[in-house]
């Protein structure tokens, strides 16, 4: 920082590569290679030694006590509610509710929110690219309520049409669940557009941003979501602990979801009142030391200059992207305008389990599956991808290293 | 490349996922079932003919995999085409031993050589479900009929 306090827009990949120890181990001998932070990102070593500081000075519950780490330990907890508030420009703190991932934040709005709301034949609108994680709650209310879900489509290149989705919006569409950006085929949905044609309709909009907030600054006002969840772990945070954003206006009319202490405002042998959100959706003593974890993940990320952070990722995308490119036994899936750090692909004669087999033991960790998105491997025609994700702390070595990788699985498999 | 790798595709293997023997619908198939991977999305059929003495008077397998559940179902089918009942349960059990880098000793000698090319899979634990999947369906194709079995996730 300068003395203006402006941040330098110099993004120094070694300087944070240094703030993960892991990266420099190694596996088999060879350098770690880690293209797998679409799954889980790496953590910094300040976020390891906040949680560790947490539990060894200012542990105790949250929310009970009257002693004096209860007390600390509360003001930590609600700090860290800020600073998610923040990340995302919430406009209020208790919009803010504490999930254990993205996951639950999901299933948290299909339970309390949409499932009381739904009438048989009621529809739910999302992409053939969501995580199955955007999927599965909602297939929940299909079979337990009789929803609709209306898929959209995506194009060959893997981009959302805006026009397609708009005309799947109908008088009987409750929900737009739509990911912000695709685990998969890295696709960054135009959120903002998608909400003001939801809401010219009446429609609320959830966002799936488990990958986009890590890749794109999250303005939820700005967007005029009405849900937005993110996950801790894919933030460069500890695993555990995610959050939901919702309006103020729908968390007050949710109904509660996991029952049991912390949610309550009081419990009687024949009624029960039920607290204010957010602790009305957070029962049970939370995952305090992880929620500690993310707070400083979250400022981790938010101290350097995202824009010059997602160039150097961009960087990065469009480096393998051209590295591949001349591989005409390999098939790129995604490849739409604007997308994130993530490339998918499939590669003649290779099944992407044996692909990632053979590049594992050269240190490079990418993911091989479905990706917990089976709906879009029918649409491409796939069972499974190799992936590539890329993080923050990637470099142009860790390409060339995949792209070795690649030659060498082809001279042992084709 | 190193050992492990070199052990795990090695020629025999590559040769079997590259060109499967007994590959195919088996029409006159008298057992079948599917076996499922959903780790990878993988899938395998197996098609059995079986004899009134319970032998496996002919074999097919359909489905696409990695090179592992490739090779490995191409493998199966040729091993086991012609055996008994009693004889395909241990050179199953054999398999299963021998995948996980336990003792394989109680196989015949025969079967066990023949066998020994996917050995190299057992220094790789994220895959031995690659390798077993086409076994177990066979066994579910025997005993059910026409159940999916399911290779969970490690």
């Amino acid at each position: 920082m300068t003395a203006q306090g402006k941040i330098s827009t110099a993004f120094d990949v070694e300087k944070a590569r240094a703030d993960f120890e892991i990266l420099s181990r190694t596996v088999y001998g060879k350098p770690l290679v880690y293209l797998d932070s679409g799954a889980s990102a790496q953590k910094p070593r300040v976020v390891l030694d906040a949680m560790r500081d947490f539990a060894q000075s200012e542990y105790a519950n949250v929310h009970r006590g009257v002693h004096f780490l209860s007390a600390a330990a509360t003001d930590r907890y609600e700090e860290a509610r800020r600073t998610v508030q923040k990340f995302l420009n919430a406009a209020r703190e208790d919009e803010i509710v504490f999930t254990k991932g993205g996951t639950e934040a999901i299933n948290l709005v299909s339970y309390s929110y949409l499932a009381p709301r739904i009438q048989p034949g009621d529809e739910i609108v999302l992409t053939v690219m969501e995580h199955h994680s955007n999927i599965v709650p909602w297939h929940f209310l299909r079979e337990r309520a009789g929803a609709v879900l209306r898929w959209v489509d995506v194009g060959d290149d893997g981009s959302l049409d805006i026009e397609a989705l708009d005309a799947a919006i109908n008088n009987k569409t409750k929900l737009v669940a739509v990911t912000h950006m695709s685990n998969v085929l890295g696709t960054i949905s135009p959120l903002k557009e998608i909400i003001a044609r939801a809401h010219a309709k009446g429609v609320p909009v959830l966002a799936d941003g488990c990958q986009g907030a890590v890749h794109e600054v999250v303005d939820v006002q700005a967007l005029d979501v009405d849900f937005y969840a993110i996950t801790g772990h894919k933030l460069y945070g500890p695993t555990g602990i995610g959050a939901l954003y919702a309006k103020r206006a729908h968390l007050k009319a949710m109904r509660p979801f996991n029952g049991g202490g912390e949610m309550i405002r009081e419990v009687m042998k024949d009624r029960i009142t039920y607290a204010d959100p957010p602790a009305r959706f957070e029962a049970g003593t939370p995952p305090i030391i992880e929620t500690v974890g993310l707070a400083t993940a979250l400022d981790y990320l938010s101290a350097f200059d995202r824009k010059a952070v997602a160039a150097h990722e961009h960087d990065l995308l469009a480096y393998a992207r051209e590295q591949v490119g001349q591989f005409n036994w390999l098939r790129v899936i995604g490849d739409a305008p604007g997308k994130g750090a993530i490339l998918s692909f499939e590669a003649e004669g290779m099944h992407a389990h044996d692909l990632a087999t053979i590049l594992d033991r050269e240190g490079v960790a990418v993911r091989a599956g479905h990706h917990c998105a089976q709906v879009l491997m029918e649409r491409f025609g796939v069972t499974s991808t190799s992936r590539a994700s890329f993080a923050l702390y990637n470099t142009r070595a860790d390409v060339d290293a995949l792209i070795a990788g690649l030659l060498k699985a082809r001279g042992i498999l084709v | 490349m190193d050992n492990a790798l070199r052990e795990l595709y090695q020629e025999v293997i590559l040769d079997h996922s590259r060109h499967p023997r007994h590959h195919g619908v088996l029409n006159d198939a008298s057992h079948k079932a599917e076996g499922y991977n959903p780790l990878c999305g993988d899938r395998v059929t197996v098609y059995l003919k079986l004899g009134e003495d319970g032998r496996v008077a002919d074999i097919k397998f359909e489905g696409k995999g990695c090179a592992i559940s490739q090779a490995s179902a191409s493998m199966m089918t040729d091993m086991l085409k012609g055996r008994s009942q009693a004889e395909a349960e241990k050179l199953m059990t054999g398999f299963l031993h021998l995948v996980k880098g336990e003792d394989a000793s109680d196989l015949p000698e025969d079967d066990r050589e023949r066998l020994e090319v996917m050995g190299g899979i057992s220094e790789f634990p994220m895959r031995v479900k690659c390798a077993t999947l086409a076994w177990h369906t066979y066994k579910n194709a025997v005993e059910e009929g026409k159940n999916v079995v399911e290779e969970g996730a490690t």
